[in-house]
C-alpha cells in the first residue's frame, strides 16, 4: 500500500510541476541543492548493494558518483532512492531522482514514449535461467513445462514469455513483486527456474544458501544493455551522464587509473591527455563544468576497468569475467567517443 | 416571505438567499477552474516530456503472461484482455473472501459466546490473535511459511486423483461431451421445482401452523433430478487425470499456492472483525427476547436462528459493511506474494511495460471505486430490507 501512496504522490509531482522547471535546468538544481539524488536499486550485489553502515556500493552506484565527482569535485555527494523495478520510471518522470542508474535496460519503447533518455551503457548483459543442480538440467531448451519465477515490471518478464513462445514450450510463469522475494520464491521451491539478467543471476546467487547448487544455464535469450537514464529534453544534464561514463571507458584506454592518475596529470607532454585532464584548455566549459571535471572522475571514482573489478570482477564474491564488456582494444565492446 | 423582503428592504447582494447562491457558484467555478488547470498543465507536461498519452495502448498486445486467467489469455492478447484477466481475478478472490470470511466471522463470534469454556478461550486466541497482526505480513506468512512447507511435485501428498503440494492443488479437470445440456436443464428442473416446494411449505406453515424442512428436501430435490439426467445420459463427463511430468504436475486443474495464501489470509483476518461484530450484535439483543422464547419452548438452535439474529442484524449489518469494504480494497495486498490481481497486473506489468502511470492508476481507482461503491450500494439496500418494519 505504502509503494502505491509513494506512485500516487510521484504522478500528482507530474500533475502539478511547472512546466519550464521539470524539463531544464537539472544542473543548475543540482548545483542549487547540493547533491544528485540517484535512484539505485533496492540490492543487486556488485551493481547497487547497501552495506549495515548504509554505505552503497556497485557499478551503478559508481555511474552516479563520477557525475558528482565532475560536478561538485567531491564523489560522495550523491544521496541514494532504492526503487522497486516498476517505481523506477515514474520517480525519474516525476522528478524525484535526477538519474535513474539501477541496472536499468535500454530498449526502443522506453527510449520513445516514458519521457525518458538513456545515456550510454555501462554494462552490456543478456537474460539467463538459474536452475537447481539436481534437476539435471544442462540447456534452457529442456524447460518445457517448468515454472518460472520472475521480478515484476522488467523486461526480463516479456523476454521469458517470447522464449517460451518461440520454441512451443508451456511454462508457469510466477510474478513476484519484488526481486527478493522473488528469489525467495524459488530458493522455497515454488518455481524450477529463476529467470533475470546473467548478472542479476549471479549476484542473487551469490546471496543463496550454498551457491554450488545451483546452476546458470548456458543460453543468453535477449540483449540487455543496461546503463544510466535521465529525463527527456535536458540534453545539457544528459551529456554531463553520458560523458562521465566516456571519460571513465577512455581512461582505462589510456591506462590512466586513479592511482597514477596525479602523475599523469603533472608528466603528460601527450595534448589529448592534457585535454582530458584539465592541463590543456578548459573542455568542461562546454558542459558547464570545471576545467578538471574528469580529472576528479577518473582520481576519485576511477577509470571504468577499476570500477568492474572492483564491484562484480572475478575476485569479487559476484564473480563476474569481463567478457564482452572489455575495452574494444581488448576484444570487448566498450568503446567511447574521443574526448577532443 | 423573504422575497417580500428583499425587494422592499434588502439590496440584492444582501439577501441571504442571493448569496448563498453566489457562493456556491464562485465555488463551483473555482473547483472547475483548477481542476481545469491541473489537467492542461498535466497534458503540456506529458507532452514536453515526451510521455505518450491516451487509452490507445489497451488494444496493443500485452505480450506478457499472467498465472491465473478464468478466461482466455495468451502473451498476444492485448493490455485490455490483461485488465480484464485482473479484473475477474480481484472481484473471485474478493466475492470468495467475503463469502468465507463472513462464515468464518458468524461461527467465531458464535463461539466466542459459547458456554462451552474452551470453545470461547480458543474463539478469543483466534480473534485477538488474527486482528493484531498486519495482514501482509499474515500473506507472507501463509505463502513463504505454510505453503512452501508442503512437499514438492515429486513428493506429492496424493488422495486418489487428486494431489497437493508446493505448486498448488491438482484436481481432475471435467471434460463434458455430448448430451451434458440434458444434465444441466435436469439441474434447473430441480431448481424450479424447489423454489415451488419451498413456496408450498411457507404457504402450509402460514395456514396450518404445520412445519416442513422444505430447504433439506429441496437439495434433496436437486441432487436427485440431476443424478437422474446423468444416469439417463450415460454419464457425459470424462476426467483428465493430473500426472507428474518432468518438472511439474501436467493436466487436470490447479488451484496455486498464490491465490490459497491470499484468500485465507484475506478470510481468517477479515473473519476475525466480523467476530467481534457479530458477538457486539448478539450481545445487544436484549437477554428477556432469549428467556422470552425459551418459555414459548423453541429449542436453542431455533431461538438463535428466529428471535436474536434477525434482531442482531441490524446492529451488525453497518458496520460488516465496511468490513467487506475493506476486504475488497485489501486484495491489491495479493500483488505482493504474486496473485495478479489488478494492481499487480495493470499498476504493475502493464504500467512498467507502457509506462502511462496516469491512465493506469485511473483506471484502478475507477474499478476500486465502483467495486467499493456496489459492496455498500448493495448492503444498504439489505440494511432497509433488514431494519425495524413498524405495522
Amino acid at each position: 500500500m505504502k509503494k502505491n501512496v509513494s506512485k500516487l504522490i510521484s504522478t500528482a509531482a507530474v500533475a502539478m510541476t511547472v512546466s519550464a522547471g521539470a524539463v531544464a535546468g537539472t544542473l543548475d538544481d543540482v548545483k542549487s541543492k547540493g547533491f544528485i539524488q540517484c535512484g539505485v536499486s533496492q540490492g543487486v550485489p556488485g551493481f547497487s548493494n547497501v552495506d549495515d553502515k548504509g554505505n552503497w556500493t556497485g557499478i551503478d552506484v559508481d555511474a552516479c558518483r563520477a557525475v558528482a565527482a565532475a560536478v561538485f569535485g567531491d564523489a560522495q555527494k550523491v544521496k541514494f532512492t532504492p526503487l522497486s523495478a516498476k517505481e523506477r520510471f515514474t520517480a525519474l518522470q516525476s522528478g524525484e531522482i535526477d538519474i535513474l542508474s539501477r541496472n536499468t535496460t535500454w530498449t526502443y519503447t522506453r527510449d520513445s514514449s516514458l519521457g525518458i533518455d538513456f545515456t550510454a551503457v555501462n554494462f552490456y548483459d543478456g537474460q539467463g535461467f538459474m536452475v537447481r543442480k539436481d534437476l539435471g538440467v544442462n540447456s534452457a531448451l529442456e524447460l518445457g513445462g517448468a515454472t518460472v519465477c520472475t521480478e515484476q515490471g522488467t523486461t526480463t518478464e516479456l523476454n521469458m514469455a517470447d522464449f517460451f513462445r518461440k520454441h512451443q514450450m508451456e511454462y508457469v510463469p510466477v510474478v513476484v513483486q519484488k526481486a527478493d522475494e522473488a528469489v525467495a520464491a524459488y530458493d522455497s521451491g515454488r518455481c524450477d527456474v529463476f529467470t533475470t539478467d546473467k548478472s542479476g543471476l549471479a549476484a542473487h546467487r551469490s546471496k543463496l544458501g550454498t551457491p554450488s547448487d545451483h546452476v546458470i544455464l548456458p543460453e543468453t535469450i535477449s540483449k540487455e544493455p543496461l546503463g544510466p537514464a535521465v529525463r527527456h529534453g535536458d540534453n545539457q544534464w544528459k551529456d554531463i551522464v553520458t560523458w562521465s561514463l566516456f571519460v571513465q571507458v577512455n581512461a582505462e584506454e589510456l591506462g590512466i587509473s586513479s592511482s597514477n592518475v596525479a602523475k599523469v596529470k603533472k608528466d603528460s607532454k601527450d595534448p589529448g591527455i592534457n585535454r582530458l585532464l584539465g592541463s590543456e584548455g578548459n573542455m568542461g566549459e562546454q558542459l558547464g563544468l570545471s576545467a578538471d571535471w574528469a580529472y576528479n572522475i577518473i582520481s576519485l571514482v576511477g577509470n571504468y576497468g577499476e570500477v568492474f573489478e572492483t564491484n562484480i570482477g572475478p575476485k569479487t564474491p559476484v564473480g563476474l569475467p569481463r567478457g564482452v564488456n572489455n575495452l574494444w582494444t581488448e576484444g570487448g565492446v566498450m568503446y567511447a567517443p574521443p574526448v577532443r | 416571505m423573504s422575497k417580500n423582503n428583499s425587494t422592499t428592504n434588502t439590496s440584492f447582494l444582501n439577501d441571504a438567499g442571493n448569496r448563498a447562491l453566489i457562493f456556491q457558484a464562485l465555488l463551483l467555478g473555482l473547483v472547475v477552474f483548477v481542476g481545469y488547470y491541473l489537467f492542461s498543465n498535466l497534458q503540456a507536461n506529458l507532452d514536453k516530456q515526451g510521455i505518450s498519452t491516451g487509452f490507445t495502448f489497451l488494444n496493443q498486445p500485452a505480450g506478457f503472461p499472467i498465472l491465473l486467467h478464468l478466461i482466455e489469455y495468451t502473451e498476444a492478447n492485448s493490455y485490455g484482455r490483461a485488465f480484464l484477466v485482473a479484473l475477474i481475478n480481484t472481484f473471485v478472490i474478493s466475492l470468495l473472501g467475503i463469502v468465507l470470511a463472513t462464515i468464518i466471522g458468524v461461527l467465531m463470534g458464535l463461539a466466542r459466546l459459547s458456554n462451552n469454556w474452551l470453545i470461547a478461550r480458543l474463539a478469543t486466541v483466534y480473534i485477538e490473535t488474527l486482528r493484531n497482526i498486519p495482514l501482509l505480513l499474515q500473506m507472507f506468512f501463509w505463502y513463504f511459511a505454510v505453503l512452501a512447507a508442503l512437499p514438492g511435485p515429486r513428493n506429492s501428498f496424493i488422495l486418489g486423483d487428486f494431489m497437493l503440494n508446493k505448486r498448488g492443488i491438482y484436481s481432475p479437470e471435467p471434460l463434458f461431451q455430448d448430451g451434458f445440456g440434458f444434465v444441466i436443464f435436469g439441474f434447473f428442473v430441480g431448481v424450479a421445482a424447489s423454489i415451488a416446494l419451498i413456496i408450498w411449505a411457507k404457504k402450509r406453515q402460514s395456514q396450518t401452523g404445520d412445519w416442513f424442512p422444505a430447504y433439506w428436501a429441496s437439495l434433496g430435490v436437486i441432487i436427485a433430478t440431476t443424478f437422474l439426467a446423468l444416469v439417463f445420459t450415460g454419464f457425459p463427463v470424462e476426467f483428465n487425470v493430473p500426472e507428474l511430468g518432468r518438472f511439474n504436475i501436467r493436466g487436470g486443474m490447479v488451484l496455486p499456492p498464490e491465490f490459497v495464501a491470499v484468500l485465507v489470509a484475506l478470510s481468517t483476518y477479515t473473519g476475525a472483525f466480523i467476530a467481534e461484530i457479530v458477538r457486539a450484535g448478539i450481545l445487544s439483543v436484549n437477554w428477556g427476547q432469549t428467556e422470552a422464547s425459551r418459555s414459548l419452548g423453541l429449542p436453542d438452535g431455533l431461538t438463535q436462528r428466529l428471535i436474536v439474529l434477525p434482531q442482531a442484524l441490524r446492529v451488525i449489518i453497518p458496520p460488516l459493511t465496511s468490513q467487506f469494504l475493506n476486504l475488497a480494497k485489501n486484495s491489491s495486498l495479493g500483488a505482493a506474494i504474486a496473485y495478479p490481481e489488478l494492481v499487480a497486473v495493470v499498476m504493475g506489468t502493464t504500467l512498467n511495460q507502457t509506462g502511462q502511470a496516469i491512465e493506469t492508476i485511473g483506471l484502478c481507482m475507477l474499478v476500486y471505486g465502483s467495486l467499493s461503491l456496489s459492496i455498500s450500494f448493495f448492503m444498504n439496500w439489505y440494511n432497509k430490507k433488514m431494519s425495524l418494519t413498524e405495522r
